[in-house]
C-alpha cells in the first residue's frame, strides 16, 4: 500500500452536525444520569428534548445544499436523506415526550432508556444517510443493537425478556444474512458502495463469463432477506407480533415507527443502485407485498390484545408501504411515468404519526408496575381520558384510511402510483386490505368508547402533559398533512438539478 | 498466494454460513444458537478477506484496486466490532433471563403466542 | 519454499512442546493423588452430574467484560500500527487522526465510567431502581398480581361480557 492512499477524505462536518447532535445529546444524558442517579429522569427528559431540537435545526440547516456525497462515498447529503432523518428525530421526539410517565408507571424509569433510544435514531439517521452497504449495516446494527436493550427494558418481566432474546435472535440471524449478502456484492463489484451494482451491470456486455452476476444475484437476494426481516415483511415477520407484545409499549411504539422508517428509506437506497436488475427482484418484492397485506391484516382479525392487532397492523402497512416502493421502483424504468420518492415519504410520515400515538395511548393502562393490553382493558378509556380517546380515534381512523386523515391521503396516492405504474390488481389488492382492516380497527374503537368498565375500573394511568402534547402533536400531524398535501410535497420533493444528480452522481473512488 | 484458489475460501466461507444458519434453525440452546450466529457472521468475515486478497474485479478499471482492497480489510474490523457488541448484548439478555428461571430452552419461551 | 511448511513446523513444535511437559511433570513431580485432583479437569464445574445445569453466571459477565476490551484493543492496534509510521515520516493526516483515536477512548472510558458507576460490574447485585426515579408516584399504590376482586352486584355482568368476548 502506498501511502498517499491513507489520506482521510474531507468531511463535510455541516452535513454531519446532525447525527453528532444527537449523538452528543445521548452522552450528555448518561452523563446526567451518572451525575445523579438517584433523582427522576425529568432533566434527562429535558435535555434530550432540546438536544432534538437542536439536531432538527440542523438537519434544516442543511436544507438548501446541493446533493452531494461526502466523507469519501460513504454520506449521502441529500433530500431524501434530509427528509427521513427529519423524520427520525420526530419520532425519537414524541417517543421521549411520552415514555416517562408509562416508565414510571410501569416501574421501569432507568436513565439508561433515554440514551439508548437516541443512540438508536442515530443508527437509523446513519442508515438512511448513506449509499455505502458497509455503513448501512453499521447504522443497521447501532440502531438494532439498542432496541434489542430496550425491548427487555423490564428484566424481572418475562415477557419482555423473552420479547428481548427473541428480537435479538432473530435480527441478528438478519443481519447474518444481510451481511453475507454484503460480502457477495462486495466480491461481485469490488466496492460496497451500491453504484458499483450498476456500474457491472453496465459492463455485461463486455464480460467473458456469468460469474460475477451469480454471485451479484445471490448477494442481492441475501440483503433483501435482511431487509424483510427488519421491515417485517411476510414471510419473515415471525418476530414483529410476540415482540412488539412483550416489549414495552413506548418501545413498542418507537420500534414501530423509528425502524420501520429506517429500514425502507434504506431499502429505496439500495434499490436505487440495484435499478438496473430490478426484473429480477421486481416480481419478489410483489410477492412479498401481496402476502404481507393479507397475512397481516387477515390475522389482525382475530386477536385479542390491542398491542398483537397494532403489530399485525404494522406489518400490513409494511405491505402498503412495499406497493408504493414497487412503484416507484417501476417507474424508474418506464419513459412515460415520473413517481418520486414523495408518496413513501409522505406514507412513512403518516405511519409514523398514527403509530406512535396509538402505542402512546395504549401505554395509559400501564398501572402501578402492571399492565394490561387485553382489548377488554380499555373499556371506557373514554370516560377516564378523553383527550387521548378522541386523538385514538383520529388515529384508528387515518390507520383505517377514512377520508380527511393523513393515512387516507396516503393510500390514496400509492392507489394512484400502481395504477400508474399499470399495476391496477396491486392496487386493487390494497384497496381490498384496506376494507378488511376496518374491522379490526373498528374493535378497538368500540372497546375505547362504547364498552363500558366491568372487570377493572380502575386501571388507568392519569395522563401526564407529556402523554397528552404527544397525542396532540400526532392528531395535528395527521390532520394537516391531509389539508395541506401539496405544499407538503412539495416541501420534501428535491430541487430540480437533485434528482438527475441522485441517479447520475457516479461514486467517489480514491481522493488523492 | 500460490496454491489455493479463490474458490476454496469461498466455499469454506459458504460452508461456515450454511452450518451457521442451520444451527440457528435447528438448534434450541440459545447460547449455541448465538454462537451459530457468530459463525455466520465469521464466514462473511472470511469471504470479505478473501476477496480482498483476490481484487480482480471486472470494475477494476474504474475502481482503485487499493480502494478495494482496503474496503474488505476494514469491512472485517467493523463486523467484528459489531459481533463483540452483539456478543455483549446477548449475554446480557440470557443473563438477565438465567436470573429469574431456571431453563433457557427457546421451546420453554412460550409466554407470547398468537 | 513450500507454504504449508509453517504450518507443519508450528504443528510439530507444539506436539513437542505439549508432550514434554506433560511428560516431565509426570516424572519429575511428586504423586499425591486426592479424589479432587483425580477427576477430570472441567474448567471449574462438577465434572459429573448432569451436563445441562447451569454455568455460574459470573463466566458471562467475565466474556462480556473480556470481548468488549479485546475489540476495543483491535481497534487501537490497527491504528497504532499505522500512526507509529506516521509520526516518523511525519504524514499530514498524524495530528487528526490522533485527535480521531482521542475521541473514541473518551467515549470508551465514560462508558466505562458508568458501568462502574451504575454497579453493574457487582456480581452478586444486579442493576436496581432507586425509588427515587418514581418521582411523585414512589408512594402511589401497588397493583398487586392478583386480579381485581369483583364486587358482587356487577359479578354477573362481568361474567357475561367475559364470556361474549371470548
Amino acid at each position: 500500500m502506498s501511502d498517499t492512499n491513507l489520506t482521510p477524505a474531507p468531511i463535510d462536518w455541516m452535513a454531519l452536525l446532525p447525527i453528532i447532535g444527537v449523538t452528543a445529546t445521548g452522552v450528555i444524558a448518561m452523563i446526567i444520569e451518572m451525575i445523579r442517579p438517584r433523582q427522576t429522569n425529568n432533566a434527562i427528559v429535558w435535555c434530550c428534548l432540546i438536544g432534538l431540537g437542536v439536531s432538527a435545526y440542523f438537519v434544516l440547516a442543511n436544507w438548501s445544499r446541493p446533493a452531494e456525497e461526502t466523507f469519501g462515498g460513504l454520506f449521502m447529503n441529500d433530500r431524501f436523506g434530509q427528509v427521513t432523518q427529519l423524520l427520525l428525530i420526530g419520532v425519537a421526539f414524541i417517543t421521549v415526550l411520552f415514555s416517562e410517565g408509562y416508565l414510571r408507571e410501569k416501574r421501569v424509569p432507568f436513565g439508561e432508556y433515554y440514551p439508548l433510544v437516541l443512540w438508536s435514531t442515530v443508527g437509523g439517521m446513519i442508515m438512511v444517510a448513506t449509499r455505502d452497504l458497509l455503513i448501512l449495516f453499521l447504522g443497521l446494527e447501532v440502531l438494532s443493537i439498542a432496541l434489542y436493550v430496550l425491548a427487555g427494558l423490564k428484566s424481572g418481566e418475562k415477557r419482555s425478556q423473552e420479547a428481548a432474546l427473541k428480537y435479538f435472535l432473530l435480527g441478528a440471524f438478519a443481519s447474518g444474512f444481510m451481511l453475507y449478502g454484503i460480502a457477495l456484492i462486495y466480491g461481485a463489484t469490488g466496492t460496497t458502495h451500491v453504484t458499483g451494482i450498476g456500474e457491472l451491470y453496465a459492463l455485461r456486455e463486455t464480460l467473458v463469463d456469468r460469474y460475477p452476476f451469480n454471485v451479484l444475484y445471490a448477494g442481492i437476494g441475501m440483503v433483501t432477506v435482511g431487509f424483510a426481516f427488519k421491515a417485517a415483511l411476510v414471510p419473515f415477520h415471525m418476530w414483529t407480533p410476540d415482540v412488539y407484545h412483550g416489549a414495552p409499549t413506548s418501545v413498542t411504539g418507537f420500534m414501530a415507527a423509528g425502524s420501520k422508517i429506517a429500514a425502507f428509506a434504506a431499502l429505496i437506497r439500495f434499490l436505487d443502485g440495484a435499478m438496473d436488475l430490478s426484473s429480477v427482484w421486481l416480481p419478489v418484492l410483489t410477492v412479498l407485498a401481496v402476502l404481507t397485506m393479507f397475512l397481516g391484516n387477515l390475522v389482525a382479525l382475530v386477536q385479542r390484545d390491542a398491542k398483537r392487532i397494532l403489530a399485525y397492523s404494522s406489518i400490513a402497512h409494511a405491505g402498503y408501504l412495499l406497493v408504493a416502493v414497487i412503484a416507484y421502483s417501476k417507474a424508474q424504468g418506464m419513459f412515460d411515468v415520473e413517481i418520486g420518492y414523495g408518496t413513501v415519504i409522505y406514507y412513512l410520515l403518516a405511519y409514523g404519526a398514527m403509530t406512535l400515538g396509538s402505542f402512546a395511548v395504549l401505554s395509559l393502562t400501564a398501572r402501578g408496575g402492571r399492565e394490561g393490553t387485553l382489548l377488554e382493558d380499555f373499556h371506557g378509556l373514554w370516560r377516564r381520558a378523553p383527550f387521548p380517546a378522541a386523538m385514538m380515534l383520529i388515529f384508528m381512523a387515518s390507520l383505517a384510511g377514512v377520508p380527511l386523515t393523513g393515512g387516507f391521503v396516503g393510500k390514496l396516492l400509492i392507489f394512484k402510483d400502481a395504477i400508474a405504474v399499470d399495476m391496477l390488481w396491486l392496487a386493487l389488492v390494497l384497496a381490498v386490505n384496506s376494507v378488511i382492516s376496518v374491522f379490526y380497527y373498528l374493535r378497538i374503537v368500540l372497546a375505547i368508547v362504547v364498552r363500558e368498565p366491568d372487570l377493572h375500573p380502575t386501571r388507568f394511568a392519569a395522563v401526564n402533559p407529556g402523554l397528552f402534547a404527544a397525542c396532540g402533536i400526532c392528531g395535528f400531524l395527521l390532520i394537516w398533512i391531509a389539508v395541506a398535501v401539496d405544499p407538503f410535497m412539495k416541501w420534501i420533493s428535491p430541487p430540480e438539478q437533485h434528482a438527475i444528480e441522485l441517479r447520475e452522481s457516479p461514486p467517489e473512488s480514491s481522493v488523492e | 498466494m500460490e496454491g489455493i484458489p479463490l474458490a476454496a475460501y469461498l466455499s469454506l466461507g459458504a460452508v461456515m454460513f450454511a452450518i451457521g444458519a442451520l444451527g440457528v434453525v435447528i438448534r434450541r440452546n440459545p447460547i449455541v444458537i448465538f454462537m451459530c450466529i457468530e459463525l455466520m457472521l465469521n464466514a462473511a468475515n472470511l469471504t470479505f478477506l478473501a476477496f480482498a486478497r483476490y481484487h480482480e474485479t471486472p470494475l477494476s478499471r474504474i475502481i482503485d484496486p487499493n480502494d478495494t482492497y482496503m474496503t474488505g480489510q476494514m469491512a472485517v474490523i467493523f463486523v467484528m466490532a459489531v459481533a463483540a457488541a452483539e456478543v455483549a448484548i446477548g449475554l446480557g439478555i440470557i443473563m438477565a433471563i438465567f436470573r429469574s428461571r431456571e431453563e433457557i430452552d427457546v421451546d420453554k419461551l412460550n409466554l407470547l403466542r398468537g | 519454499m513450500n507454504p504449508y511448511l509453517p504450518i507443519v513446523l508450528l504443528l510439530v513444535l507444539a506436539a513437542v512442546i505439549c508432550t514434554a511437559m506433560v511428560t516431565l511433570s509426570w516424572l519429575l513431580g511428586p504423586k499425591r493423588i486426592t479424589p479432587y485432583k483425580s477427576a477430570p479437569y472441567e474448567c471449574g464445574v462438577e465434572p459429573v452430574g448432569s451436563a445441562r445445569e447451569r454455568f455460574p453466571i459470573k463466566f458471562f459477565l467475565v466474556a462480556m467484560l473480556f470481548i468488549l476490551f479485546d475489540i476495543e484493543v483491535v481497534f487501537l492496534w490497527s491504528w497504532m500500527a499505522v500512526f507509529r509510521d506516521w509520526t516518523e515520516t511525519g504524514h499530514p493526516a498524524a495530528a487528526y487522526s490522533f485527535w480521531a483515536v482521542m475521541v473514541y477512548m473518551f467515549l470508551w472510558f465514560l462508558g466505562d465510567a458508568y458501568v462502574i458507576r451504575s454497579g453493574a460490574l457487582d456480581w452478586e447485585v444486579s442493576a436496581t431502581l432507586h425509588p427515587a426515579k418514581l418521582g411523585d408516584l414512589a408512594e402511589g399504590p401497588e397493583v398487586s398480581d392478583e386480579p381485581r376482586p369483583v364486587p358482587p352486584s356487577v359479578a354477573p355482568a362481568a361474567a357475561e361480557t367475559a364470556g361474549s368476548a371470548t
